[in-house]
């Protein structure tokens, strides 16, 4: 077994209304960052697990994210980076 | 009859929703402790308003894996009634029992404030007593109420008259700004197929005694009294 690191990002369904994202784009319109067109607020998740090799890594956070880190209604994740601690 | 209702972590209108049914329905009624996996016999579950475990990943999100939410589970899969309020409707849909999910207010900000309802249907376990079309006053208290579905699942939930209240204006009316927090379709509570899960944002419990400003929430818990006679 070898030791990972994972790094996993839990965004706002793309489509819908989100109003923290929102409120980060104003502000940085108000401070003259004019080019940004949007922002989305989401989380990053730093995980640290034991696994035989990055498929397995990949189909057990997979299962995390579907059973709690992200929730299926209003969320999407993205498995970002794979690496051996 | 008796009710259960639980405590979480951050739970803070537990004692307020056990002094409902006790003094105001005059029913017995138990605390039901997170760790534990009894429901000591109840008949109906109240899951409470509060911040279970600090709100922490997403309201509702850590404390579906609470020892008595598998309890709580078989209850209503066997058509327990159980009724989610605020927080209690967040970890409702988080646990499946009913559809959607909760999400930040459309404007970032804490409402604690009372708000007209529209009753939308007499069918489930708690509007039994209620008409369809009747205007009831409770309070909110949420950072995270804004009822989101995807399109689909909201067609159905209409179809089906699982949308059981809705913000509404003193005339009755679904308006934008009678909307405290974006809901979707202002959708502020919503049952299950058989309406006997029902979950709602606005606190019922706290609008008992005319000293708060309003009895209406007195007509939900009354609605459970059928249980008794049946």
């Amino acid at each position: 077994m070898t030791r990972f690191t994972v790094s996993v990002k839990i965004v706002p369904r793309h489509g819908l209304l989100d109003p923290q994202g929102k409120a980060v784009t104003d502000a940085l319109h108000t401070l003259g960052f004019a080019s940004v067109r949007d922002v989305h607020v989401g989380r990053l998740l730093v995980i640290e697990l034991e696994a035989a090799d990055t498929a397995a890594v990949q189909a057990r956070v997979r299962e995390m994210c579907e059973r709690l880190l992200a929730n299926p209604v209003t969320e999407d994740f993205v498995i970002a980076e794979i690496a051996a601690a | 009859m008796k009710v259960g209702v639980v405590t979480f972590p951050g739970s803070n209108c537990d004692e307020d929703a056990l002094l409902a049914v006790r003094e105001h329905l005059q029913v017995e009624a138990v605390s039901l402790w997170h760790k534990d996996h009894d429901l000591q016999g109840v008949d109906v579950v109240i899951l409470p308003g509060g911040f279970s475990y600090g709100d922490y990943l997403r309201s509702g999100a850590i404390a579906r894996f609470a020892p008595i939410m598998q309890e709580i589970a078989v209850h209503a899969a066997r058509g327990g009634p159980v009724i989610g309020i605020c927080n209690g409707f967040q970890i409702a849909c988080e646990a499946g029992l009913l559809p959607g999910g909760l999400l930040r207010n459309d404007h970032l900000q804490f409402r604690s404030m009372p708000v007209t309802l529209r009753v939308e249907s007499s069918n489930t376990v708690f509007t039994r007593d209620v008409e369809r079309g009747a205007l009831l006053t409770m309070p909110i208290a949420h950072g995270d109420g804004r009822y989101t579905a995807d399109a689909t699942t909201l067609d159905r939930l209409e179809g089906e008259g699982q949308v059981i209240f809705r913000y509404v204006d003193a005339a009755g009316q679904p308006t934008p700004a009678a909307n405290p927090n974006g809901s979707l379709r202002n959708i502020a509570g919503v049952s299950n197929a058989t309406g006997t899960v029902v979950g709602l944002m606005p606190h019922p419990e706290r609008a008992l005694d005319p000293l708060l400003g309003s009895t209406d929430g007195l007509v939900l818990f009354r609605s459970l009294l059928a249980l008794t006679k049946a």
